[in-house]
């Protein structure tokens, strides 16, 4: 058996999988908080949350209208972007211009509310989400599950399509500009606060569809967002609010570094990546990849 | 035909604020079909603000400001924008995040009637040999010639151009006055925000003097060529 740096190398190639598993998810979340707080200005607390609706939204498709993975994939991040322009247009949209304060304890009340009001609904012990592709390859030195192999992929492929669809379409270039300039892209005839909303749904939407990706992998339980948000917002802070790109790519190494703490000094895993936060501030305070204001 | 006859701007006791100060003091000025128009006055005196309160960008406003026929004082700034007119901001607002192209088509066309690319480009070949190029990586006058170009495309035939000649090199001024008499020759209407004495009398048929957020004098250009020195006691520091 292949050892690498004394590990066997199915055992770090199984946690380089998981690594980019959680990269996956660090990466489309970080990416959603990333456009949101491009032209919002604002934090997006309640993101976790609204991964978690993500998941429980596929749970409830299925159970209550029989609506299968597949399905969900597309509906429960539509529903859960809705709910987000809803909370826009009523009220985020007061609090644009106030102190950041203000706009924090709006998105963090409203991920305890969706949190309690899931937990009122469905419990919090966790619901089992079957795994819509049973089995895997064998790739010889390892065995790597379909739905994994899937995450994976489904993810970097949303991750490019966000980027492409922001960075080089016409579209996109509207999101650019009125996050640079707001006030005069609306100058110009653009309807930008109609534009905010639509963004803040977006955003939320890909929270969602992260969220119905996680529901197979794990119990789909009101907390599920919370323990991974908090990370998420390290990497957003590692990375820098600047860039997608930048967000992307911190997303997917950091859950690789993450991964290869696991392998080589398990005690040291859970705090690895906000130990490259402490770093990433101390020397560079804007992110690896952020623009300095 | 009203059309020759309703004047494109009416501004009628004109207030503005800008944050805390109060800026517009009741302006009074009207611009007619296919004239160029220009606001002389001192740092200060309030001829930006009176651009951006047409537009809709000043914090708050009363009054009364009729564009195209239509009173605009409590519509939003994409409102105005859509019956027709554009906007050259002071400092030009290039976006920095987009390509000189991008910056280009960014303004959304209004109505039909505006130039193609093509013809932009005709006008201004710099921004084709420079399309790649992010936006604010152009020179001065280059970026200047971008902010008046792209909202050349929308259709708006009545433009507001917030000082475009400042701090250019003579050379380019000349070339954004020659601009400037195209676009008249094609009908266009132009309110131009200036400090420069000179260029504002090679390109204007009308002069409004800003002192203290209200219209103070309003000159020909024929007047003002022949006494040029009754502006001296508005304009000299």
């Amino acid at each position: 058996m292949t050892d690498v740096f004394g590990v066997p190398l199915p055992a770090l190639m199984g946690q380089l999988t998981l690594g980019l598993i959680s990269g996956s998810f660090y990466a489309m979340l970080s990416l959603g908080l990333a456009v949101i707080f491009g032209l919002l200005n604002v934090v997006n607390f309640t993101h976790g949350a609204q991964f978690t609706l993500g998941a429980f939204g596929a749970w409830a498709l299925l159970r209550y209208f029989g609506i299968p993975y597949w399905g969900s994939l597309v509906l429960a991040p539509l529903l859960v972007g809705l709910i987000g322009v809803a909370l826009e247009k009523t009220l985020l949209r007061r609090l644009y211009g106030m102190s950041d304060l203000y706009q924090l304890l709006l998105t963090f009340g409203m991920a305890l509310v969706f949190e309690g009001l899931l937990a009122i609904l469905f419990g919090s012990s966790g619901l089992p989400y079957d795994n819509p592709m049973p089995g895997g390859f064998n790739l010889g030195f390892m065995f790597l599950p379909y739905y994994r192999a899937w995450v994976v992929t489904f993810s970097i492929v949303m991750c490019a399509v966000t980027w492409f669809a922001i960075e080089r379409t016409r579209l996109g270039a509207y999101l650019r500009a009125a996050t640079e300039k707001p006030e005069l892209v609306r100058a110009f005839g653009v309807n930008v606060p109609r534009m905010i909303t639509i963004t803040y749904g977006m955003g939320v939407a890909l929270a969602a569809l992260a969220g119905v990706l996680a529901a197979p992998m794990d119990q789909v339980k009101p907390s599920m967002g919370t323990g991974l948000i908090i990370t998420v917002f390290a990497v957003v802070v590692i990375g820098g609010m600047g860039s997608l790109f930048g967000a992307i790519l911190t997303g997917f190494g950091l859950g690789i570094i993450e991964a290869l703490t696991k392998v080589y000094y398990p005690q040291g895993s859970s705090v690895a990546i906000f130990l490259i936060m402490t770093f990433v501030l101390l020397l560079k305070p804007s992110g690896l990849f952020g623009k300095s204001h | 035909m009203t059309e020759v006859i309703t004047p494109p701007i009416v501004v009628r006791d004109l207030h503005g604020h800008y944050g805390q100060s109060h800026v517009l003091h009741g302006m009074n000025f009207e611009v007619r079909r296919g004239e160029v128009v220009t606001l002389l006055g001192r740092n200060g005196a309030g001829k930006t603000s009176t651009l951006r309160a047409i537009i809709g960008i000043l914090g708050k406003r009363s009054g009364s400001v009729i564009f195209e026929g239509v009173e605009t004082i409590n519509l939003t700034s994409d409102r105005i924008a859509s019956i027709g007119l554009g906007y050259c901001p002071e400092e030009r607002g290039i976006f920095s995040a987009l390509t000189v192209h991008e910056n280009l088509l960014l303004p959304p066309v209004l109505k039909p009637g505006g130039m193609t690319v093509d013809e932009i480009h005709e006008l201004f070949p710099r921004l084709k040999e420079r399309a790649k190029s992010q936006g604010t990586k152009l020179s001065g006058g280059e970026q200047q010639m971008l902010a008046i170009a792209r909202i050349l495309r929308t259709g708006a035939k009545t433009l507001l151009l917030d000082e475009p000649t400042e701090g250019l090199a003579p050379i380019i001024v000349q070339h954004i006055g020659e601009i400037i008499r195209t676009l008249k020759q094609r009908g266009y209407t132009i309110v131009l925000v200036e400090q420069n004495l000179r260029f504002a009398m090679s390109v204007a048929d009308r002069h409004y003097v800003v002192e203290h957020g209200h219209v103070v004098d309003e000159v020909s250009n024929d007047q003002l060529r022949s006494t040029p020195e009754r502006l001296d006691k508005y304009l000299s520091v």
